[in-house]
């Protein structure tokens, strides 16, 4: 495959090539197609694809477009999913035994959104069982691998998303991020991942793991690819009733009227504390300094509270799951036990066997501090410290417009060097958690390699509702670097040329 | 609690309605503890006269009209149903008898 292969082409770029005819969505489709059997038995980021729907659809496409009736930019783009959210008559299974066999009824709304965009949704990709983890090592089905160095993780939980854009498998692909589900494998993958501000997507039809954090946004391989995917899945959904009230969704192009600002940018001192390697610091201290020289003043700010985000993330975030997670009781769907007499032996067994180690471990956490006698000690107080940490970024987004900082405190860590210890797991989220407890939107884009080759990801926070000057504050810095379209090296052979 | 009090995890189990095999419980019981006993840091801080916060975004509680519609396709749902017969879920016997 030549750098010019159509599957490793950005949405911006295949947006034209789709306008002027020089491509059919059917090609750039089967393209995909094509490196998915050629380097998934490596990278393993998906779990299932259908390939004749994928290319059903892209025919669609076509037709509309010869028909003079392109739906926008997405039309014809090949966009994967990860298995947590529902599209009608595929599996949905969150990488759990659980819902081994579960075919979604029903379309989630940011799939009924994306499909009326166009996009070619295809394939179900690998993340952590229900998106607990950071490593997609949790998954049932067997862990996926870094494109970069396979025997390194590609992060979590959404690690097949961030994994099949960074193997040019796609184009774009959709995740979600309760606590950095979507920065941290970005990062450690070389993707540009965005979650935006809590509630501008819907979250009905995403399979809910701790529905005051959950957030769905995209994956993808340059600034703007993501402005479009915002622009076709935000807005306001009745059936969901945390999504926000209709905003002004034209991302794309409120992007470029920031475009030229001289931001005040503050560095959260917080985040360059202790635990951070020194090729992330390096990295993103020399992208501090670019922004600095094109003009933005830069600022140290304190989130003092910050440094509390993990154990306020794993309190809550395990207590609205042991809740959430409490449907799963072998009943209407899901795994059913064999053999048990009376319905509360087949909730316990059927729980006992459906699920794995790693969700089992966070129900009982949930359940532990919602139980009698600790919810005020944990939960309460949790709850407390959260407010501190909202008004921590309240506070500094008095003096700046925007945050930026590591996503991550290191590059990819090796597959099993984490899995025997959850509490050194959980701390590799420490940087991001923070933003989805305060419902901010923040992304992740990449900007420099370590000495070993890993991609390292800077992080920009912004207030509630700024992506589209997020998205340009981000914009600023690919465009003077060489980071866009990054596909990893090892990937390229695979594929068929355009 | 303190940290050096014990987890009973058999009242997790319990309240969970979660069954643990015994090598399970031996292990995930004192990986509890141990993430139980970090987010205990959280007591040093200052909470005196903080509100608690539930949700990023103020939102009021939505209200829809009580109205039916055909949102889920009644067999295509229990096609989901590990058993199911004459358009219901079958279960085991709840009541003994």
């Amino acid at each position: 495959m030549s750098a010019g292969s159509l599957n490793a082409r950005t949405a911006v770029e295949l947006e034209k090539m789709l306008a002027s005819g020089e491509v059919t969505s059917v090609d750039l489709t089967q393209a995909c197609l094509d490196q998915v059997e050629a380097v998934d038995g490596s990278v393993k980021a998906f779990l299932s694809v259908d390939r004749e729907d994928a290319l059903a659809q892209a025919k669609a496409s076509d037709e509309r477009r010869s028909r003079g009736e392109s739906l926008g930019p997405l039309d014809g783009i090949p966009l994967a999913l990860k298995d947590i959210v529902a599209v009608t008559g595929q599996p949905l299974g969150c990488a759990s035994k659980m819902l081994e066999n579960f075919v979604s009824p029903y379309d989630a709304t940011s799939v009924e959104r994306l499909k009326a965009a166009g996009a070619v949704l295809f394939g179900r990709l690998n993340m952590d069982e229900f998106a607990m983890g950071s490593s997609t090592e949790n998954s049932a089905f067997g862990r996926t691998s870094n494109p970069w160095d396979l025997d390194r993780v590609p992060g979590g939980s959404s690690g097949g998303s961030a994994a099949s854009v960074a193997a040019a498998e796609t184009i774009l692909s959709l995740g979600s991020d309760t606590g950095g589900s979507i920065r941290q494998p970005a990062a450690f993958c070389g993707t540009v991942g965005l979650k935006p501000t809590y509630g501008r997507i819907s979250r009905y039809g995403l399979v809910a793991f701790a529905s005051s954090l959950d957030q769905i946004g995209p994956f993808t391989r340059c600034v703007e690819d993501a402005a479009i995917f915002l622009d076709a899945a935000c807005g306001h959904d009745p059936k969901d009733s945390t999504s926000l009230p209709d905003q002004k969704t034209d991302f794309r192009s409120g992007m470029t009227e920031h475009k030229e600002r001289k931001w005040r940018i503050g560095v959260p001192k917080e985040f360059f504390a202790e635990g951070i390697s020194p090729e992330v610091r390096e990295s993103v201290e020399s992208a501090i300094r670019f922004y600095e020289e094109s003009g933005c003043s830069i600022e140290e700010v304190s989130l003092p509270n910050s440094t509390y985000s993990v154990p306020v993330y794993y309190i809550l975030a395990t207590a609205e799951a042991s809740s959430n997670l409490a449907r799963y009781d072998g009943i209407r769907y899901g795994h059913r036990a064999e053999g048990a007499t009376n319905g509360i032996d087949l909730y316990y067994q059927s729980r006992g066997e459906g699920f794995g180690e790693e969700v089992k471990r966070r129900i009982m956490l949930g359940t532990y501090v919602l139980s009698s006698g600790y919810y005020d000690a944990y939960y309460l107080r949790a709850q407390k410290v959260r407010t501190l940490i909202r008004q921590d970024f309240d506070e500094a987004f008095q003096k700046v417009d925007c945050l930026i900082g590591p996503a991550t405190p290191t590059v990819a860590f090796r597959a099993g060097e984490k899995t025997d210890d959850p509490l050194a797991m959980y701390l590799s989220d420490v940087y991001t958690i923070s933003a989805n407890l305060a419902g901010l939107p923040a992304m992740s884009i990449p900007c420099g390699l370590s000495p070993e080759g890993c991609p390292i990801g800077l992080q920009i926070i912004s207030p509630v509702l700024q992506e589209a000057e997020m998205l340009a504050v981000a914009k600023r810095f690919e465009d003077a670097h060489e980071f866009s379209g990054l596909v990893a090296p090892d990937m390229k052979k695979g594929g068929s040329a355009s | 609690m303190s940290s050096e009090e014990k987890i009973d995890i058999d009242r997790l189990c319990v309240l969970a309605r979660l069954s643990l095999g015994e090598e399970e419980k031996a292990k995930i019981g004192p990986q509890l503890e141990r993430i139980i006993g970090y987010v205990e840091t959280l007591k040093e801080v200052d909470v005196e006269g903080v509100e608690p916060m539930a949700h990023a975004i103020p939102l009021k509680n939505v209200l829809r009209k009580d109205e039916a519609s055909d949102l889920v396709d009644r067999d295509k749902f229990l096609r989901n149903a590990p058993a199911s017969r004459a358009h219901q879920v079958v279960v085991p016997p709840v009541i003994e008898g």
